[in-house]
């Protein structure tokens, strides 16, 4: 028997991957939740049939994500993560042991259920005693917040469907205020290869331009993503991402990661041509 | 509010609806209008609005009844919808509101006669006393001066105006104004018809209250004569469609011929089906989606009053008299606290933020909440107010609230409508009669009517608005800098 999960890259490119199983399927008040087993690259967490990340991959978004930031910020000490209820960027910010406070805010208490009982080695670092999970509207949520977080990484799905809210300008206008003087705010960029999603780069990159006064574009390769090129977004009020980057610093730490060093850390800033062109264009 | 009467298995019917599927089964072979023949004639056509969508856009026929004699599923429409909404009879409408509001003074004014209104009406019902020569008795609203919005009239007002003028023929109610603001109907009715006036009600904003519950009474209801209903707005049918609704005492048969007048022969099916349609949703789920819907624009409400320095108004401004009830499900938001005018905040959540909202005015905005709205949404636009706030906000000297300028009627509107006129600059128009509409759009409420003097106060008024970016519409010039005034007599 063989059982083929494809993901829509775009509506004409589709990526198989072939499952032994799943694992597990429900629906949420948010969305529809899917976990599958496949060959190559293990579990796999799929939200109203888009891949969300596989047990294989996994570790390149979640490292990057949340070491490139940590690098340069000398002093974090809380933190707010929006979506994230899978827990895998919490997983890397509790190797941090600077960090006091992480807040981490997901609608879907589902989800969080879910990746605690098939993904116990990602999803367990929402036990760490720093760590509070709010389920409640990202957008709602940081409102009310002036001034209190060091670092917000958007950890959200996608511009398309319920988190659309968090690709938007209120919701950047709002973590800018909801951050300390000298905050950072990371947030997945999507991929600048497909028309759709390069387009929607485009806009994300416009609307943070023009709340925060720093802000560069970094990138990594995550082979199950739409093309494997997938784009992170460094807005700033304070550091610059590649002259604030201070390596012995992070180095001391002892930080263990399987893809993020900071010998890499001002390559990923350096972008492909057409990419540099793409986010020229809107700034 | 809930009749009891209701037949709901009957209200499961849509006999237009029901018709034209049973049409385009047949698969008639068409050779009469419309000419893109099911859309074979005009392939983008079929791109942009679907197959299925220009099949049904086609003639009347005998299966399909006529709008402007109706005998069969369209007479059975009516009927549905008459019962739907306590009528006793109910008009398909499809010139929109405006076309149903022109009915009912058409039908109850002619040339001469006196009607009671509010100035604060729409500009269609000024335009319908263009049309038909009737004179409008004006009850000046009340002003809220802290949010700068024209009220509903109050009773002792409106009945002055019914002694001072006995021989006036209607009272014409908006139920409720743009901002939600009720009058009190009953009351008005009961006098009204003491004294053998008829009333006319503008429900344009007011559908939902046939079918949600705890909100302001409707006009049949309430006993009105006749009321205008925007099936498109809050009821969810399509743009341009439109209810008018009638009581006992009135004849629909003159009505009729009085809509045939102005209405087109050629009704649009994709118009009369979706009333058709809208009608059964809002019998079956209305009570629901409106209930959901109170629920939402209270949670936006407490949200937005939150952020501090807006202020969403709700049932807190009742008075008993000019604010006599409110509408819940409308989200009106007054701004002039952060230093900024409604049409400001309304350009700006349009142009930064990709939100489009209902209107704003000098001092308010509205933002138009229905059936079709989520959570989320509501999430993006406080967030958005609390943004501008904070990268906007302003001292707020020498910002104007929006007055009520009491009109100085001349004339009647048709008469300054159709008398020689000439055009001059408008700061050298005080003093002046108007012979045109000079109104922002929306919300459409004529700053200067025909037949109105145009004062220095008004001129000022007009040239703020502009300066803020409302859009101004009514004039014959477009950039509003010079108006149309009634050529001045000669004295010598």
């Amino acid at each position: 028997m063989e059982i083929w999960y494809s993901d829509n890259h775009t509506d004409n490119v589709n990526f198989s991957i072939r499952i032994n199983r799943q694992l597990f399927s429900a629906k949420s008040e948010f969305q529809r939740i899917d976990i599958l087993e496949s060959v190559d690259y293990g579990k796999i967490l799929v939200s109203d049939g888009d891949l969300v990340f596989t047990e294989k991959d996994e570790f390149i978004y979640h490292e990057m994500i949340t070491h490139v930031p940590m690098a340069v910020h000398p002093n974090v000490k809380k933190v707010l993560v929006i979506g994230g209820g899978d827990g895998g960027v919490v997983r890397e910010l509790v190797k941090y042991s600077d960090i006091e406070k992480i807040d981490v805010v997901e609608p879907d208490e589902v989800l969080v259920e879910v990746c605690s009982e098939y993904f116990p080695e990602i999803a367990g670092s929402l036990q760490d005693k720093r760590v509070s999970v709010f389920y409640e509207d990202g957008l709602r949520f940081i409102r009310s917040k002036t001034d209190e977080y060091d670092l917000i990484i958007i950890d959200s799905p996608n511009p398309f469907g319920p988190g659309e809210g968090l690709f938007t300008k209120e919701f950047y206008g709002n973590c800018y205020n909801a951050l300390r003087d000298d905050g950072i705010m990371i947030n997945q960029n999507e991929c600048p290869f497909y028309e759709e999603e390069a387009y929607q780069c485009q806009r994300m990159h416009n609307k943070i331009v023009k709340t925060f006064p720093i802000c560069k574009v970094y990138q990594a390769f995550i082979p199950s993503y739409p093309s494997g090129h997938w784009l992170f977004g460094f807005a700033s009020k304070h550091y610059h991402p590649i002259k604030d980057l201070n390596k012995v610093e992070w180095y001391m730490k002892g930080i263990g990661t399987k893809y993020y060093q900071p010998k890499i850390h001002a390559g990923v800033f350096a972008l492909p041509v057409y990419v540099e062109e793409l986010l020229k264009n809107v700034e | 509010m809930e009749r009891k009467n209701i037949d709901k298995f009957a209200q499961q019917r849509a006999p237009i609806y029901e018709a034209l599927e049973r049409f385009r089964r047949m698969r008639i072979v068409p050779f009469d209008v419309p000419g893109h023949k099911h859309g074979r004639g005009n392939p983008e056509l079929v791109e942009l609005l679907g197959a299925k969508c220009v099949g049904i856009d086609v003639n009347s026929m005998k299966p399909l009844d006529n709008l402007c004699h109706p005998v069969s599923v369209i007479r059975e429409a009516e009927e549905l919808a008459a019962e739907a909404f306590g009528a006793y009879h109910a008009f398909l409408m499809v010139g929109g509101t405006t076309s149903a509001v022109q009915s009912m003074i058409l039908s109850c004014c002619k040339k001469g006669d006196k009607i009671i209104m509010p100035r604060n009406v729409h500009k269609s019902v000024i335009n319908s006393l263009v049309l038909c020569g009737a004179k409008p008795i004006y009850v000046n609203p009340d002003v809220d001066n802290r949010l700068g919005i024209s009220l509903g009239m109050k009773v002792e007002q409106v009945e002055k105006a019914m002694e001072e003028n006995p021989d006036a023929v209607a009272v014409f109610v908006n139920n409720p104004t743009y901002y939600g603001i009720c009058s009190d109907l009953k009351t008005i009715v009961k006098y009204a018809h003491k004294k053998g006036m008829k009333v006319l009600a503008d429900e344009a904003h007011g559908t939902h209250f046939y079918f949600g519950e705890n909100l302001p009474v409707s006009a049949m209801e309430a006993g009105a004569d006749m009321a205008s209903v925007s099936m498109h707005k809050s009821g969810g049918s399509l743009t341009q469609s439109s209810f008018l609704l009638i009581n006992k005492g009135i004849n629909p048969g003159h009505v009729r011929q009085i809509i045939n007048l102005t209405q087109t022969t050629s009704g649009s099916y994709l118009l009369l089906s979706s009333l058709d349609i809208s009608r059964r949703n809002l019998v079956m789920r209305g009570k629901n989606s409106f209930a959901k819907l109170v629920e939402l624009a209270d949670y936006a409400r407490a949200e937005i009053n939150k952020i501090e320095g807006y202020y969403a108004f709700s049932k807190e401004i009742i008075n008993n008299s000019s604010i006599f009830d409110f509408d819940t499900t409308k989200l009106s938001v007054h701004t002039l606290d952060i230093g900024l005018a409604g049409i400001e905040v309304y350009d700006i959540l349009r142009d930064e933020y990709d939100i489009q909202i209902e209107f704003g005015d000098l001092g308010n905005m509205l933002a138009y909440l229905s059936i079709g709205d989520r959570r989320q949404e509501v999430e993006r636009l406080v967030s958005a107010l609390s943004d501008i706030k904070r990268r906007y906000k302003k001292d707020k000297t020498g910002m104007l609230t929006q007055e009520y300028i009491p009109p100085k009627v001349v004339m009647t509107p048709q008469e300054s409508f159709y008398a020689q006129k000439e055009s001059l600059p408008i700061t050298e128009a005080k003093g002046r009669i108007c012979s045109e509409f000079v109104m922002c759009y929306p919300p459409g409420i004529p700053i200067l009517a025909p037949g109105e003097e145009i004062t220095g106060e008004i001129i000022r008024y007009i040239l703020y608005a502009k300066e803020k970016g409302c859009s101004l519409t009514g004039p014959e010039d477009e950039k509003i800098e010079r108006l149309n005034v009634l050529k001045a007599v000669k004295t010598d």
